[in-house]
């Protein structure tokens, strides 16, 4: 690998140049943060946000994909359908949530693990 | 008489006591009296009937032989053996006529006697039933006219001298007597068992006047005249086991474990008279040199049972050793030829050798009351040295005993007088005719003996003063139910039943019914011929007879002199022969012998086959056994270590594969998140990089 200035320098010079691989990091790190979200947070509504937070990832990747292709709008409609598809889960999801706590008094995804054995 | 109703009488006198027997085993307890008197009643009807018998056919048929034959089982012809017919019959000649009477009459008195003697017997009942079947098995030797049918009547007498002999089988020495005497019996039986086969591969009959009628024809077993040497001694082999004879004669003192009346019956009339019978039977068909061992062993037996007889202080054991001797009497008797006084004496014997036991069973009875009546259980009611003095309570007895002792030690006017005296003077006939000097010198000296060990008892047992006061004052004379028998065997014991002449029996009805029946063998191969004999037997008759005399009034003196008078000390003389002694107390070491040699074999034979079937064949099965076990081990380990282990290794890898991956799973939805994740990333690297 270069030297670290050298990297920097062509960073710096790569950046102001918008293309499709600006798009695809921004999602990578959008998507790699929910999933240290889903993965390390305990509290079920945390790991749902997680999932929000993976969804609009998945959501940069599809318009990106649309706008630097061939493509029309079918990305954008994918996304439009994802988000209605998150609305969705997170109705469900907050409602097996509620059901959750109701149940066992948390939200700690650790200690409802009735299914374990 | 028709011949035909005289033959009936015989047979009712045979089968009259079967039926008793056959009642009383099956309804004798019910019977009133548990059945004495039937029984009684049957001997009784069959006494009538056989004197019947004995007056018609000395009568009206004095020379013929009345035979009824039926033939028993037809084989036809047998492979390997030829035709095989059993005949059966009844023959009925002046000598079963006269034994018919003989055993009838001493088995009546028995029966009446035992009716006081054993009253109240555990066994009472089954004691008479087999006194009747006892009787019957005589009655079958008797009158059987073939092989067959004595072979069959000579087992039945073996098993009923069993029976009775073990009466009391509670006594271990009883039941133990009754084995003995059957075991040497069969001894006997197995070489007379043998010479009927003998004889029967040759004539293929049983019958015996077919057999006599095939020898005198030239026929000899197998051919060889050693053959037909052989065949009589095998026969004789028989009557040396029943007759009590050396060296089978062990049997017959322990048969005194029996009730006394029993001794009677088997030592006069029914069981040792089978031997004598037996070869009377048979006379025919035996040979000099077969004559000869009989003469031989007779001779022996009356010396060897006559020592022993002496030294005994039993009073039973003395008359059972007296017994053998005046068998052994009659065996010698037969066999030096002298067959008319064999048989004679036999008769003669029956009486007052019956006489005799009852006698001592009367006396026994009356110690035992007494002793009883003393509460005394220790003292034994049968040694002569606890008696003494009898004469004055027990009359009755004590005479008819005397006349019985002055029989039996041949003393004139009584009936063993005649009949001893006709055989010492054929063993003297025959020892000048041959040369053999031993065997009348022993014929008198037991002569001499019997004298003396019998007046031994009587002085002992009835003269003197009683050894205890208080107990002699209890000794009472015995009931009359036993007391008549003894009077009549006493009155049958003088001579003029037998002979009208007191010193010779030769003008006797006996010796004319009975007459030595001509010799069947080869004419070199028999003995002295009847005429030659009895001519040697008239010269010998008055030496015979002095000689007689002079020994038995020595033997009664001597008696006397020692055991009345003092003059001698009996124990000084046992104390200073004391190896002589204990060697005739001990019956000659006889039953030491047997023990040691016979039934000592016997053991060490067993013993060495026990230990080859311990160590050999059990080690062979053992070892077989070990290898399968060792096999089967083996092969188990192989199971359990092996597959066992494959089996359970397979189970234990999935267990313990099961155990490491249910750690992945952890029921945390993040963690599956991760896996999935860093699973999708390796396989990304794995596969871009392939």
């Amino acid at each position: 690998m270069s030297s670290l200035p050298t990297f920097w320098n062509e960073f710096t010079a790569w950046l102001p140049h918008v293309q499709l691989a600006h798009f695809l990091i921004v999602s990578a790190i959008l998507f790699a943060l929910g999933l240290y979200g889903i993965v390390t947070r305990k509290n079920a509504i945390l790991v749902l946000m997680g999932v929000e937070l993976v969804l609009n990832a998945a959501n940069i990747n599809l318009i990106a994909f649309s706008r630097y292709s061939t493509l029309r709008l079918d990305g954008q409609v994918a996304a439009i359908f994802v988000i209605i598809l998150a609305a969705c889960e997170a109705a469900i999801a907050l409602a097996i949530v509620l059901n959750i706590y109701h149940r066992f008094r948390t939200i700690n995804v650790d200690e409802v693990s009735n299914l374990k054995e | 008489m028709p011949q035909d109703t005289l033959m009936l009488f015989a047979l009712a006198a045979l089968l009259l006591p079967l039926l008793g027997f056959t009642l009383m085993i099956f309804f004798g307890k019910k019977l009133p009296k548990q059945g004495d008197w039937l029984e009684t009643a049957m001997i009784t009807a069959a006494l009538l009937c056989a004197i019947i018998v004995l007056a018609q056919k000395l009568l009206n048929y004095p020379h013929e032989t009345l035979a009824l034959n039926f033939t028993w089982v037809d084989f036809n012809t047998v492979p390997g053996i030829g035709p095989l017919k059993i005949v059966l019959g009844f023959s009925i000649d002046n000598l079963a006529a006269i034994m018919l009477v003989v055993v009838t009459l001493i088995s009546t008195l028995v029966h009446y006697f035992s009716v006081g003697y054993m009253h109240g017997d555990v066994r009472y009942s089954r004691y008479f039933a087999y006194l009747g079947l006892f009787s019957f098995s005589m009655l079958i030797i008797v009158l059987a006219n073939n092989l067959f049918l004595l072979y069959v009547g000579w087992e039945l007498v073996g098993i009923c001298s069993y029976l009775l002999i073990g009466h009391w089988y509670e006594k271990k020495s009883a039941s133990n007597a009754g084995i003995k005497a059957f075991v040497v019996n069969r001894i006997g039986d197995f070489g007379f068992l043998v010479g009927i086969l003998l004889i029967y591969a040759t004539f293929h009959t049983f019958g015996l006047q077919e057999i006599f009628d095939g020898i005198k024809a030239g026929q000899l077993p197998n051919g060889s005249e050693w053959w037909l040497t052989a065949a009589g001694v095998l026969i004789f082999c028989g009557a040396v086991g029943k007759s009590a004879q050396f060296p089978l004669h062990v049997w017959l003192p322990d048969a005194m474990e029996g009730p006394t009346p029993v001794s009677a019956l088997i030592h006069a009339a029914t069981m040792v008279a089978a031997g004598v019978y037996l070869v009377a039977r048979t006379f025919p068909l035996m040979t000099a040199d077969a004559l000869m061992v009989i003469a031989y062993i007779g001779a022996i037996t009356a010396f060897i049972s006559a020592t022993i007889a002496i030294a005994q202080n039993d009073i039973k054991k003395v008359l059972a050793y007296s017994t053998i001797s005046q068998l052994g009497y009659m065996v010698m008797g037969l066999g030096v030829g002298a067959y008319t006084a064999g048989f004679f004496h036999l008769v003669t014997h029956a009486m007052f050798k019956a006489g005799l036991f009852l006698g001592s069973g009367s006396v026994i009875h009356a110690m035992h009351q007494a002793l009883h009546h003393q509460g005394d259980h220790h003292t034994d009611a049968q040694d002569i040295r606890n008696m003494g003095g009898l004469r004055e309570k027990m009359p009755i007895t004590f005479w008819t005993f005397v006349v019985y002792t002055l029989a039996i030690s041949g003393v004139p006017l009584t009936s063993g007088f005649l009949s001893k005296d006709e055989i010492l003077a054929g063993t003297l006939a025959f020892g000048g005719l041959t040369g053999h000097a031993l065997i009348p010198v022993i014929g008198f000296l037991v002569a001499g003996m019997t004298a003396f060990y019998m007046f031994r008892i009587v002085i002992l047992a009835f003269m003197g003063e009683h050894k205890d006061a208080r107990r002699f004052e209890h000794v009472r004379e015995s009931p009359r139910v036993m007391t008549v028998p003894l009077v009549i065997l006493a009155v049958l014991s003088f001579f003029i039943f037998y002979s009208f002449n007191p010193f010779s029996a030769a003008s006797g009805w006996i010796a004319h019914a009975v007459e030595r029946p001509e010799s069947v063998v080869p004419a070199h191969m028999a003995a002295a011929s009847r005429g030659l004999f009895e001519d040697t037997l008239h010269h010998t008759h008055l030496t015979a007879m002095l000689l007689s005399l002079l020994v038995a009034g020595c033997g009664i003196l001597i008696a006397f002199m020692t055991y009345h008078w003092k003059r001698v000390n009996a124990d000084m003389i046992a104390e200073k022969y004391k190896g002589l002694h204990s060697f005739l107390l001990h019956k000659w070491y006889f039953d030491e012998l047997y023990n040691g040699v016979v039934v000592g074999g016997t053991l060490a034979v067993t013993n060495a086959m026990r230990w080859f079937d311990n160590t050999i064949i059990d080690g062979i099965v053992n070892a077989m056994g070990g290898i399968t076990r060792v096999t089967s081990f083996v092969s188990g380990k192989f199971d359990n270590v092996v597959i066992d282990g494959a089996v359970n290794m397979t189970a234990y890898l999935s267990g313990f594969l099961g155990l490491v991956l249910r750690k992945l799973q952890t029921g945390k939805v993040q963690t599956y998140i991760v896996f999935a994740v860093f699973s999708v990333m390796i396989f990304y690297f794995v596969f871009r990089l392939v």
